[in-house]
């Protein structure tokens, strides 16, 4: 009824291209994010922040990032984690090098080396695929995570291995460090992960995004009708390494403050965010946002429903957790391979057809 | 699913935000699950049965009853910040998270919220400067203290002369691991014995590498850094190459009876450091007959009396006394986290009031002061009699060499003060 293409006319070249073709859908958009700029952050505290809205922001984008590999050029990589790293440590040394720098620079200057490391990582893809490409990429990430803990330069000789956001400010406001306010960490991370979203979205519709398609669907006929693997495979790996350099950064400065490389760029991370776009749904945008709330909320619902609710050991709550959000996966891979993105598809063709569906 | 997960948040929040009831509130940022879990539940269960023991015996600290609010961790510190995060608005008036990772994620962030942390012979060791580290104590003895304490038990059984000899270090590959190497490397200089370092990988089940090198170098002592399921590989490898036990000393995290059980009588004579004895204190009978008895026990109640329970009991006696002394300092029974703080800063602990406690000589005799939070240092070498299996006290408590670490101590903090713009004072 109000959820139609029809009477929605398109007057320009402009309009005919917009992201979103539906009226509906596009009010939607506008609601959600004037909601997300204009009104949780004056609602926002530090444990709604840091437990919540802050990891659910960075891993989307970190998901964005490797759906643009995985879920739009097909490319297996087991090395999230690693490159998350990556973004991190460079963010740190750049943070430590030039105080006087802006931390957003930093940032976005560690999404720039993540990519460059991505790509020089990404060009076993050019000879190797699928499972094969995957352990190419399961070397990059034990050897990043090994490199970091290796070379004591990375983390400025410390005696503990671990590295330690100094605070920094934007405009003013402290984004770094302990004395952060918890909407001016819930801010930075919106606004990155806004401009990436916006970024990856745009790239996906152009020629550099069909590319990949083109590639993912069969790279055979794509070369054979002009698509270059080489240009596309190594953009590929390096956008989507420089998300992921982006969400590294700010995993490491704006929401732990310190880390150490091994536990928290370990191998289950990246495991965490190929799992976020499986569930979420591959190659989709709004499949990389459902995945990361299902994948960050998930378990603190079940904690505060076992153990605040309910009252039960934290022990059993734990493994409870493991095995329903197992179970969901599982539930998830059987029911809707394609993810929750489908599911969003499916209501939406449902939708068009409300209330008379024939 | 929009309308779930939003149904979900709002429940979620409206949990998040109860009210405070008034109540000492401790947090145990516990971890009964994952590799670390063998470790983690026996030191929670202590720490919550001697609070549950002041509860029922006394009524909770000078009156007033003591809440604990446990969060599990897993070991990992993005549980560990949302544990803190959803614990601290509850009141909280000491942190103990029983890992040096989260140690290092909720120094700046408990620095700022003005609540103090206690770790216990772990975390960053400079915080033993408390003028720079205002809110963080690891009394009664730290890491640095426990690699000083291991090779001056060395000297001892090499009459004074470790030149010419070589150290292994089988280290746990994390800040936690890595924390001794300065020491150790400062000691090898001044003594003249060879460090050779071998580190380990999260989780610690994968050791074929380093034993192999231990059984072709054949070190004269090995130390190992270890915690969780690490432990127990270890001393199977060292049994498995035939590496002479009673050269093997672990720190005082890799000396439980899980540890070395799994090895069975091939781990005889294994040695530990360890912060406090373990013997048959009447506290124990106490929380056995008005803890257990009364169906109150954390966990199943299987660890009482285990190493690490016992230590998660001494913990939980350092909280209660701090808060007491905060109590006495301040007047009022009702303390915030600023006064436990300074409760902490003015604890003394003596041998007098341990054996009014029930537990005479569990731990070294120390003073804590605005400057100085790491206590004494002391530690004991305990060895394991499979036989019997039992861990048995070897030495009495040995003190490690300050004129190393206190320089080292002085240095690190003073770059961390001026990596954070702190001018190092009391409070």
């Amino acid at each position: 009824m109000f959820y139609r293409e029809a009477g929605d006319f398109k007057t320009s070249y402009h309009a005919d291209n917009h992201t979103f073709p539906i009226k509906f859908d596009r009010i939607g958009f506008w609601v959600t994010m004037a909601i997300a700029f204009a009104v949780i952050p004056f609602f926002i505290n530090d444990y709604w922040a840091n437990a919540i809205f802050v990891p659910f922001l960075i891993y989307a984008i970190a998901a964005i990032g490797l759906n643009i590999l995985t879920g739009y050029c097909g490319q297996v990589s087991l090395g999230t984690g690693g490159f998350m790293a990556v973004g991190a440590y460079a963010c740190y040394k750049l943070m430590t090098a030039f105080p006087d720098v802006s931390i957003v620079i930093h940032i976005v200057l560690a999404g720039g080396i993540t990519a460059a490391v991505g790509a020089a990582f990404g060009l076993p893809s050019l000879r190797i695929k699928g499972f094969y490409l995957a352990v190419a990429t399961l070397a990059a990430q034990f050897f990043l995570v090994w490199l970091f803990n290796k070379v004591s330069w990375f983390y400025n000789y410390s005696a503990s291995g671990q590295i330690n956001a100094p605070e920094r400010f934007v405009a003013g406001i402290a984004v770094t460090g302990p004395n952060t306010a918890p909407w001016a960490q819930y801010m930075i991370c919106l606004i990155f992960l806004t401009a990436c979203a916006l970024l990856a979205r745009n790239l996906t519709r152009g020629t550099i995004g069909r590319s990949w398609m083109a590639i993912r669907d069969m790279d055979i006929a794509a070369e054979i009708i002009g698509v270059n693997p080489l240009k596309a495979k190594l953009t590929a790996f390096a956008v989507s390494s420089f998300f992921i350099g982006i969400s590294g950064a700010l995993f490491f400065a704006v929401y732990l403050g310190a880390v150490e490389v091994g536990e928290a760029f370990g191998i289950q991370k990246s495991f965490l965010v190929l799992f976020m776009i499986i569930i979420g749904g591959l190659g989709s945008i709004f499949g990389s946002f459902a995945g990361a709330a299902f994948l960050v909320l998930l378990p603190v619902l079940l904690k505060v429903i076992g153990v605040d609710l309910l009252g039960w050991p934290t022990d059993l709550v734990a493994h409870f957790q493991l095995v329903i959000i197992g179970a969901l996966i599982m539930f998830f891979l059987i029911k809707e391979p394609h993810g929750l993105a489908q599911l969003w598809r499916l209501a939406k063709e449902k939708l068009r057809l409300w209330p008379f569906p024939y | 699913m929009k309308t779930k997960t939003l149904a979900a948040m709002a429940l979620a929040g409206a949990i998040a935000s109860g009210p405070a009831m008034a109540d000492l509130v401790i947090p145990d940022l516990s971890y009964r699950t994952g590799p670390y879990a063998a470790g983690g539940t026996p030191f929670s269960d202590g720490y919550q049965d001697y609070f549950n023991l002041l509860n029922a015996r006394d009524g909770g600290i000078g009156g007033e009853a003591v809440r604990i609010v446990e969060c599990e961790t897993g070991y990992n510190t993005e549980k560990g910040v949302e544990c803190y995060e959803s614990t601290k608005g509850e009141g909280a008036l000491i942190y103990q998270p029983l890992s040096t990772g989260i140690t290092y994620q909720i120094i700046p962030k408990a620095t700022a919220d003005q609540i103090p942390i206690h770790t216990m012979g772990y975390g960053r060791t400079s915080a033993a400067n408390g003028e720079v580290f205002n809110w963080v104590f690891n009394y009664p003895a730290n890491y640095w203290d426990a690699a000083s304490v291991a090779v001056n038990y060395l000297l001892d059984q090499n009459s004074g002369d470790l030149n010419g000899k070589t150290i292994a270090l089988v280290y746990h590959n994390s800040a936690y691991g890595k924390e001794p190497i300065r020491t150790l490397e400062a000691l090898s200089e001044m003594h003249g014995f060879e460090l050779s370092q071998l580190a380990v990988d999260h989780p610690g089940q994968e050791q074929k590498s380093q034993w192999l090198q231990i059984r072709r170098e054949r070190p004269d002592y090995v130390l190992m850094w270890g915690w969780g399921v690490m432990n127990q590989v270890a001393v199977q490898e060292a049994a498995n190459i035939n590496f002479p036990m009673e050269n093997f000393i672990g720190n005082w995290w890799a000396g439980a009876e899980h540890d070395v059980t799994p090895a069975g009588a091939s781990a005889n004579g294994y040695k530990s450091l360890n912060m406090n004895r373990v013997i048959d204190y009447p506290v124990l009978a106490e929380i056995q007959s008005m803890v257990h008895d009364a169906g109150n026990a954390a966990g199943d109640g299987s660890n009482l009396g285990s190493v690490l329970y016992v230590r998660g009991m001494y913990a939980a006696m350092l909280a209660a006394e701090a808060i007491a002394k905060a109590q006495e300092i301040h007047g009022v029974a009702d303390v915030t986290p600023a006064m436990v703080r300074d409760g902490m800063a003015a604890l003394e602990v003596t041998e007098a009031r341990m054996e009014a406690l029930g537990m005479a000589g569990i731990g070294p005799e120390f003073s804590v002061s605005c400057q100085n939070h790491g206590g004494s240092g002391q530690g004991i070498v305990q060895q394991w009699n499979a036989s019997a299996g039992a861990w048995e006290p070897l030495t009495d408590f040995i003190s490690p060499d300050k004129s190393v670490i206190e320089p080292l101590i002085a240095e690190d903090s003073a770059a961390f003060a001026s990596e954070n713009n702190i001018t190092p004072g009391c409070l």
